[in-house]
């Protein structure tokens, strides 16, 4: 029995009408950790918002506009609801990265030399890079939790690194290369024992696990629309409404003062319009409210089982291929990463292209995790709702001709 | 033009270069310019182009680093192309291999076994990977030009 038709959902999605093949063959699409297909009902609200209502937020005394304050708020509102915060406590952005880079300068006024900010070698760029950036300019100290020999981060060694300096806790709720969910409660609970700050990436679980910021108690959150069936170009950073009154925006613009004077002296807008300098991606935050809606009519719990059906189907025909490398076999999250022997990662990646599977090849923007897999790149495969057994069938059939991958070069 | 081409044929050049890369080795020697090509976020090659030219001739050329099948074998084959040439007669090899890549009329006879590349064009992801020694080789011409400017490139 199961748990999601995938077939039915298909329907949503007009990608699946209008591009059904790829060279040939059917689209099997399989890399939803780098974006995800967009349901009618995003794209039609985006299109609605264009054609029937464009007019700015914030702005006008006109209906029009007035109009369009309210879906934005209502976007926020649904946003939200998705993750159980308030609705001031959701700021829109650009997508994790900014969200990141937003949280990463705005603890910084708060920190003093030599203090610590915790991370892992497991970490996307984006929340490695801000981490940087600011210890450099203002010589902080980056300290890695020490990860177990296949990648994880456990509680011990968390509660190992973590010292007394350490101020900041930055952790990817589920690591984009090798899947691994990171236990947020507990860790958030020791952080805060330790007197530090919790920032989740949540790039790669909000738009598969229920996340629930009250219940795990995290400082911050960012994640991003386009991963979750929302549009490109919107995400959200997500802060306990404390923190973000005190911590200082990284941009300003129009929209996010109350007033300022020729002196300089600023007052800043309330939270979390302090956040949203300039106009912002109206329709991307219109979106991203349907995109929200629209996941919880199906049920994260489902999509969730869903894409750990199709993990746990996949697995067991690759790992009967001598062929094949997995690195994490064991990961609680539809992301698999693997190899083919001998053969490297691209050229695999463009063999399967040729016949409809779209894979990741690469070092998936966790440069240095691959020094620790010991390998320059790998091959990715990440599930969605609208997945089927047969996309699995198609990926399988590809490793297995994997050494006729110049097969590619040649149709 | 393409369908001139034996496939079977332009397989196995690819796969023999691949197997058995030519002029594969680590240069440490100021008499070579050496080009780190290492600047994708989306491509994990990593490799260098090492080039002695003395009175505008390319004397020796060798390439290292890890790679794909394609920009592998396409590495090989232009190290042994280009040496023993002028520098004007290897930009004008590089020039019709270019205009291979975007499916322009070439000229076929001076790209040897690099036509074993003709159907690149077909698959936009692969053309870096077969032209990524070759823009190598381009930045170390500039280096060349500006030789005496500073010592970069060596």
């Amino acid at each position: 029995m199961e748990i999601l038709d995938a077939k039915k959902i298909r329907e949503d999605f007009p990608i699946y009408k209008n591009t059904s093949l790829m060279d040939g063959h059917p689209l099997a699409y399989l890399d939803n950790a780098a974006t995800t297909f967009k349901p009618y009902k995003v794209i039609d609200a985006i299109r609605y918002y264009y054609e029937n209502e464009t007019s700015n937020a914030h702005r006008g005394d006109y209906r029009l506009s007035a109009n369009v304050d309210y879906k934005y708020e209502l976007a926020r509102k649904k946003v939200a609801k998705f993750i159980n915060a308030k609705d001031i406590e959701v700021c829109f952005t650009s997508g994790t990265s900014m969200s990141l880079n937003m949280i990463a300068y705005g603890l910084a006024d708060l920190l003093n030399e030599g203090d610590e900010i915790l991370i892992t070698e497991a970490e996307h760029a984006s929340n490695v890079l801000p981490w940087f950036n600011i210890a450099k300019r203002h010589n902080f100290v980056i300290k890695y939790v020490p990860l177990t020999k296949d990648g994880r981060l456990t509680v011990e060694n968390f509660k190992k690194s973590i010292t007394k300096k350490t101020k900041v806790v930055s952790l990817a709720h589920v690591t984009n290369v090798l899947g691994y969910t990171v236990d947020v409660k507990t860790l958030a609970k020791i952080a805060h024992e330790n007197g530090a700050y919790f920032v989740c990436d949540g790039a790669q679980s909000v738009p598969h696990i229920k996340t629930d910021v009250k219940d795990l108690d995290i400082d911050f959150l960012a994640f991003s629309g386009h991963k979750m069936l929302g549009p490109t170009g919107i995400g959200v950073l997500y802060g306990k409404y404390e923190l973000l009154t005190k911590i200082n925006p990284l941009l300003s613009g129009g929209g996010m003062t109350s007033r300022f004077d020729t002196c300089g002296d600023i007052t800043y807008s309330m939270v979390p319009y302090k956040f949203e300098a300039g106009t912002q991606n109206i329709a991307g935050a219109i979106g991203l409210g349907e995109a929200c809606e629209y996941l919880q009519e199906i049920g994260l719990d489902k999509i969730y089982q869903h894409e750990m059906n199709l993990r746990n189907y996949a697995i067991s025909k690759l790992e009967k291929l001598d062929n094949v490398i997995l690195y994490n076999k064991d990961a609680d999250h539809g992301i698999i990463t693997f190899n083919i022997k001998n053969i490297n990662s691209q050229d695999i990646a463009t063999y399967m292209s040729s016949k409809g599977v779209c894979v990741r090849s690469g070092q998936h923007c966790a440069k240095i995790l691959l020094d620790f897999l010991q390998t320059e790149s790998t091959l990715r495969c990440s599930f969605y709702l609208y997945n089927t057994y047969e996309d699995v069938d198609q990926l399988v059939e590809c490793c297995i001709n994997g050494g006729d991958f110049l097969d590619a070069f040649f149709l | 033009m393409p369908f001139s081409y034996d496939a079977n044929i332009l397989r196995e050049i690819i796969l023999d270069h691949y197997q058995n890369p030519r002029n594969y080795k680590q240069i440490d020697s100021d008499d070579f310019i050496k080009i780190h090509m290492d600047h994708s976020d989306n491509c994990t090659d990593d490799i260098y182009v090492y080039l002695k030219v003395e009175n505008n001739v390319i004397k020796e050329c060798y390439w290292y680093g890890h790679a794909c099948a394609i920009s592998t074998a396409s590495s090989s084959i232009m190290t042994e192309l280009v040496v023993n040439k002028t520098v004007e007669e290897a930009t004008k090899i590089m020039d019709e291999f270019n205009k291979m890549m975007k499916n322009e009329e070439f000229d076929e006879s001076i790209l040897d076994e690099a036509v074993c590349f003709v159907n690149t064009y077909r698959q936009p992801s692969r053309v870096g990977c077969a032209t990524i020694s070759w823009r190598g080789l381009k930045e170390a011409f500039e280096h060349l030009k500006h030789e005496g400017d500073c010592d970069c490139g060596k």
